[in-house]
């Protein structure tokens, strides 16, 4: 079907139009319907598209039958089919946890979520620079709406940073862009990349302006290091559900990068060869290192699993800046996993933190859960995915980062931090693990309520992809170096998405 | 006429940018300001700056890009949209924490000579 391409947009946007308009508006139960509806659908066309894109190739859909480059295209290839596969099963999975009661805490949760999604899919999907930048606000003012859901002044305090931060982000990306426009005359991704290679001398060196500035914006998403200092305090005080979607909003940064960086700034660029990987390096290593000294000193599990997100940045921006097909490949199977397993982890806090009355999530001695063995065999699931242990995801997605150094310099850098990261991981969790479900005194607290269904079904499902990534490993892996071939192989990436031009 | 062009863009960035670094939400929302009509107006000039240039072909001797002015009207309407977000959630802050710092806490002083200056407001 040729218009499967804009379902994964066009889902979300509906039903969230739909849940502000009455009836539904005015009625919880209703707009929970409609949420889950909306997202088992939006799940189910996103995996026909995936399927539809794997077996016929990749998809160009014209908006408004403008042809490329002068309309905004959509680009549905492989990499971007993968995302928005994960994007919808994050969220299908995370309304589920949602509805059991999470979505009280203010008015429109359901809508906001829905244009959440739809910008985050649309992120993916479009293969124009501008209307990248347009889904971005999408995504980004239905995230500062749901970052404050609930309230609290620790909210209200940490989306003050949040917005700031990204507004400034905003207006540098404007900037850039207009750069590219002025030098290029073109904002189709496809067209950029065949053009930037004739670019000469002085033109040359302002749209390497224009590109690093895009670096900062995309690095600003993707929490890299100078710009990563709102993440864990966002992150950690957001509801449970927010936290859990926002695992893959720093995914969109990392996918932009890859997106510009490998398809426009790549290897045909002329003189802009691979302009980002000389900062992409100190940086991507620098991610990893603090990242890895925030895992050890988290004094609580959403403090954690924020970091962890820090620590999953830095490992893919390692992969961007290894810049080859094997490690783009590894980058998109551990994308997959890292997103799924921390965004369990962040729906865990939640469960754990409701149990424990006044110590929260905070890894102290405190009272005994009502649950114990359902939380201590999940905590224990997601801490294996997380550091990387085998048999789970997180050690299949490591050892393909790994294998995918080029170099003895690239491995003598990329090992032991990659390693050291896991270590810190893994002594955290066990201290945490053992803190919160072994020492424990006094009695279960009394406002203690157990995890409902929907919750329990819900951190399952995210736990068990983990296990499903792995039992499909080898089909799985295959996919992502398919995708990684089309994105390094410009014929494919750039050529073939232009009627009419070729190389 | 580039000139001076520039060097408003360049005026109204470098006053944006000064007064988005300032510690109290109010600067901070009109150095935001600032940058987004600093940033439309860039937007405006990456089409090249032409005289008597109509955006329709066949109007006039020479045409101007209209594509910079579709993506400056993009620019506007997602900017004021930010803006009022903004202003909203600084007001909230100002209501929920006691204070219009954008940290939420208004950092000690440690002197008298830092309150006469000024500096760290």
């Amino acid at each position: 079907m040729q218009h499967l391409s804009i379902f994964p947009i066009l889902i979300p946007l509906l039903f969230g139009a739909i849940m502000l308009l009455p009836p539904i508006s005015r009625d919880l139960n209703s707009q929970r319907i409609c949420s889950i509806i909306g997202t088992l659908f939006l799940l189910i066309s996103s995996a026909v598209l995936l399927y539809q894109i794997s077996s016929d190739g990749v998809q160009v859909y014209a908006l408004g039958g403008w042809q490329p480059p002068f309309g905004i295209a959509l680009v549905a290839d492989r990499v971007s089919s993968l995302l928005v596969l994960l994007t919808s099963f994050l969220a299908f999975s995370v309304m589920l946890y949602a509805i059991a009661g999470k979505d009280k805490g203010g008015a429109y949760f359901h809508p906001l979520f829905m244009f959440q999604i739809m910008g985050i899919n649309g992120a993916f999907l479009t293969g124009d620079i501008f209307n990248l930048f347009v889904f971005f606000e999408i995504l980004l003012i239905a995230s500062y709406a749901l970052l404050i859901h609930a309230g609290g002044k620790q909210k209200t305090q940490a989306a003050m940073h949040y917005v700031i931060l990204n507004l400034i982000g905003s207006s540098l990306f404007l900037f850039g862009l207009g750069i590219l426009y002025g030098t290029l005359g073109t904002l189709n991704m496809a067209d950029m990349a065949i053009k930037v290679g004739q670019l000469e001398n002085g033109t040359a060196t302002l749209a390497k302006t224009g590109a690093l500035l895009l670096l900062v914006v995309f690095g600003l998403k993707a929490a890299m290091l100078p710009m990563h200092f709102w993440l864990p305090r966002t992150y950690a005080s957001a509801s449970a559900p927010v936290a859990a979607l926002f695992a893959i909003m720093t995914k969109v940064g990392i996918y932009s990068i890859f997106r510009v960086y490998t398809v426009i700034f790549g290897e045909h660029a002329g003189e802009l060869e691979n302009i980002a990987t000389p900062w992409l390096w100190p940086l991507a290593l620098l991610t990893i290192s603090i990242g890895s000294i925030g895992v050890l000193a988290s004094p609580s599990i959403k403090t954690l699993s924020a970091n962890l997100v820090i620590v999953s940045s830095g490992s893919l921006l390692a992969c961007a800046a290894i810049n080859t097909e094997a490690a783009t490949s590894a980058a998109l199977y551990y994308m997959v996993h890292s997103t799924l397993a921390s965004a369990g982890l962040f729906l865990l806090a939640d469960v754990i933190a409701r149990q424990r009355g006044k110590a929260e999530d905070r890894i102290v001695r405190s009272r005994p859960f009502i649950q114990p063995r359902l939380l201590g065999f999940a905590f224990a699931i997601s801490a294996l995915a997380l550091v990387g242990m085998p048999p789970l995801s997180g050690f299949v997605g490591k050892i393909m980062i790994l294998q995918a150094t080029q170099s003895s310099v690239q491995t003598m850098w990329v090992w032991p931090l990659i390693l050291i990261g896991s270590l810190g991981a893994l002594i955290t969790f066990s201290r945490a693990g053992t803190t919160l479900f072994w020492r424990h005194n006094g009695s279960i607290s009394t406002d203690a309520e157990p995890a409902k269904f929907t919750e329990i079904l819900s951190i399952g499902l995210l736990l068990f992809a983990s296990v499903v990534l792995v039992i499909f490993g080898g089909y799985v892996s295959e996919f992502t170096q398919l995708a990684a071939d089309h994105l390094h192989n410009i014929q494919s990436s750039a050529y073939n998405l232009l009627p009419g031009v070729t190389q | 006429m580039e000139g001076m062009y520039a060097f408003c863009v360049g005026l109204l960035t470098a006053c944006g940018v000064f007064l988005a670094l300032r510690g109290r939400s109010f600067s901070v929302v009109v150095g935001l300001t600032l940058l987004s009509y600093a940033v439309n107006l860039f937007l405006f000039a990456s089409g090249r700056l032409k005289l008597d240039g109509a955006a329709v072909l066949g109007e006039s001797e020479q045409y101007s890009d209209p594509l910079p002015q579709a993506l400056v009207l993009t620019a506007i309407v997602i900017g004021f949209a930010m803006t009022a977000f903004a202003v909203i959630l600084a007001m909230r802050a100002r209501a929920d924490l006691g204070n219009d710092h954008v940290d939420g806490a208004i950092p000690p002083q440690h002197n008298d000579t830092s309150k006469k200056s000024g500096g760290s407001q």
